[in-house]
């Protein structure tokens, strides 16, 4: 029994780390309608820059996370304007082939700066091992992840429902003519949505690298995770995706413990019936855009 | 004429063979006499032609986006990798039809989940297949030989007759007619009614099921097709290369097969074929200046295909065959993109 409230609370910090990841890519894959497989590059971006903060230059662990966060959305938000903003309007095709170069460049890239083989963040002592809760083991670390994504997840949801930022992002995604009509600068709300995911990806990339592993394959390893997400949970809201993470996480981890033969496999498997069964995802709105 | 006549005589006409197109496959055999040390790589680009060649019938034709076509030429290698290894078929010939039927059975049970849904779940559909299969292919390594692959996979002699030297003359000779073979089919099919309702749908499928045009049921078609041609390029490599492995499924492979066919262009036959060969001419380059890296270059060429606009490129690199075609011949150069098909 306590075993498997253990492998619960790990899928759902499994899950909440998806969350993290994949929430970027909802709203440029859902809301926006750009399909970005690159996204998972940000993730590694900020991996990679936390990594080399806190293991080559001593930064502590605490500080190096915001750092991913700033940095990714940095690297987001040039490459929005340089390069992704010319594309909002092509086909899905120009954007897959589009972004999967990106992948493509950044898998080599940092292949070639940071070496092939995975790499893993010190950590500070404060978040190694676990401890029991009515003898279920909770381990630090993903204690840890599940309060932060958990606050991050909170503090999304006000943000979009409560203030004038978020009342702008779904006002341009529903009609950008209309939006853009009543003054609302749809680009810039767009550059700056698209830069936040980035940066969220950022943070979920260097919170990852203890749970999924980091090495150059990251982007491509965990591309199906994060359209899953997506696609599954629908864009309609923030709700949707973060309940898709929630239960991918913990059918993923259980998978993995209770039937590990079977590898991915189910979670494909389900992934494939869910969207025939909802093309638009399990909690995504009816009507097609 | 009435506008129906005229649509048939300008079907017809298009449907001509143009002598272009004889130089075209004369040059292609002449390859195997002017390079004759570089049959393994010919063959590389022949099998990744007929690679295309399905991609663009799906792609090109009926506008279906797919992420996840290795994985029937994945079934195709895998099949004819076992035929093999345990005698089933030992006659490369028939261990070729079969392994092309047997993608095809996939792509007919497959097709009724891709047909659903819009682009975007196309998409994951597909890459969901391959994924899939690349998992079952790693479960049941005690079949599949999981990450070591395939191995002692012996062909026997083509017909009983040519046997597969270690040059690979006989494997590049075999894979280009059965690519030229296929190719005739490919092409009759295109120009025939069903290829141009498939171009109508393509273009818009509401308004092609208004006049009458069963949507499913052609885009089952096709795509069925299309998992037959994979699956017989993934066969052809199994057996020119004696090797199956699960890279045959990769993400990658789906993903270098789009690349191909942006480069030659989608939506006419030859895009296919033309684009393997200057890919395979880059990843040649590439891999020479940066041996491990060459992936970040091809990246690159994706990245600037697309910000170019691939109708502006597909001009640039058709603008010298199109000159000569149309100086020699005095008529509208067969080798180009049809007008308002580009941006499919």
């Amino acid at each position: 029994m306590t075993s498997v409230l253990t492998n619960l609370f790990d899928g759902v910090a499994y899950g909440m780390l998806l969350f993290v990841l994949a929430c970027g890519l909802a709203v440029t894959l859902g809301l926006m309608n750009f399909v970005n497989l690159a996204h998972g590059a940000f993730a590694m971006a900020g991996g990679y820059i936390c990594a080399v903060l806190v293991n080559q230059h001593g930064w502590p662990f605490f500080a190096g996370l915001p750092l991913a966060f700033v940095s990714a959305a940095l690297i987001g938000v040039v490459l929005e304007r340089l390069l992704y903003r010319h594309l909002y309007t092509r086909s899905h095709l120009d954007q897959v082939l589009f972004s999967v170069g990106l992948v493509f460049m950044s898998v080599a890239a940092v292949d070639y700066i940071m070496g092939s083989s995975r790499i893993f963040i010190n950590l500070p002592h404060a978040l190694e091992g676990q401890f029991d809760v009515f003898g279920v083991g909770i381990g630090r670390y993903r204690l840890m992840i599940v309060v932060i994504c958990g606050l991050l997840t909170a503090a999304l949801q006000l943000v979009l429902a409560r203030t004038r930022f978020g009342s702008r992002l779904r006002a341009a995604v529903d009609d950008p003519r209309a939006a853009s009509g009543l003054g609302i600068n749809v680009p810039q709300v767009f550059a700056f949505t698209f830069a936040f995911g980035c940066g969220l990806a950022g943070l979920g990339g260097a919170l990852s690298a203890e749970i999924l592993g980091l090495d150059p394959y990251f982007p491509l390893k965990f591309m199906i995770y994060f359209l899953i997400v997506v696609t599954v949970g629908g864009a309609s809201s923030i709700t949707g995706p973060f309940l898709a993470s929630l239960l991918l996480g913990v059918a993923d981890v259980a998978g993995k413990y209770y039937v590990p033969k079977m590898g991915p496999f189910v979670i494909y498997t389900v992934m494939i019936v869910i969207l025939l069964w909802r093309p638009n995802g399990l909690f995504g709105r009816t009507s097609a855009r | 004429m009435s506008a129906r006549d005229e649509v048939g005589f300008h079907a017809q006409q298009h449907a001509r063979w143009h002598w272009g197109e004889f130089v075209f496959w004369i040059a292609a055999l002449a390859c195997a006499f002017v390079f004759p040390s570089r049959y393994l790589i010919m063959t590389d680009i022949v099998r990744l032609a007929l690679f295309a060649l399905s991609l663009d019938l799906i792609l090109g034709y009926a506008g279906i986006v797919s992420l996840g076509h290795a994985a029937f030429f994945g079934v195709g290698a895998y099949a004819a990798g076992l035929l093999s290894l345990h005698g089933i078929i030992t006659e490369p010939v028939i261990a070729l039809i079969v392994a092309g039927l047997a993608a095809m059975l996939l792509g007919f049970a497959t097709s009724f989940l891709v047909i659903r849904g819009v682009d975007l779940t196309r998409l994951m559909v597909t890459l969901g297949i391959a994924l899939l299969l690349e998992a079952l292919a790693e479960r049941f390594s005690d079949i599949t030989g999981g990450t070591d692959g395939l191995q002692g996979i012996e062909m026997q002699p083509i017909l009983k007759i040519f046997a597969f030297d270690m040059f690979g003359k006989t494997g590049f000779f075999y894979s280009l007619i059965v690519l030229f073979l296929l190719f005739l089919l490919a092409r009759r099919v295109v120009h025939s009614p069903f290829g141009l309702s498939l171009r109508a749908i393509k273009n818009n499928p509401l308004r092609a099921a208004a006049i009458g045009i069963p949507v499913n049921r052609r885009l089952i078609a096709i795509y069925t097709l299309a998992a037959f041609y994979a699956g017989i390029a993934g066969a052809l490599f199994t057996q020119t290369t004696a090797l199956a492995s699960l890279d045959v499924f990769a993400f990658e492979r789906s993903a270098d097969l789009m690349l191909v066919l942006v480069i030659g262009g989608a939506g006419y036959l030859y895009g296919g074929l033309i684009g393997a060969l200057v890919f395979r001419m880059l990843q040649e380059v590439f891999a020479a200046i940066t041996p491990q890296y060459w992936q970040f270059w091809i990246g690159l060429v994706l990245v600037v295909i697309v910000l170019m606009g691939r109708a502006r490129l597909h001009r640039w690199v058709l603008f010298l065959p199109n000159l000569i075609i149309t100086q020699l011949a005095g008529r509208k150069a067969v080798v180009a993109v049809p007008e308002g098909e580009s941006d499919g």
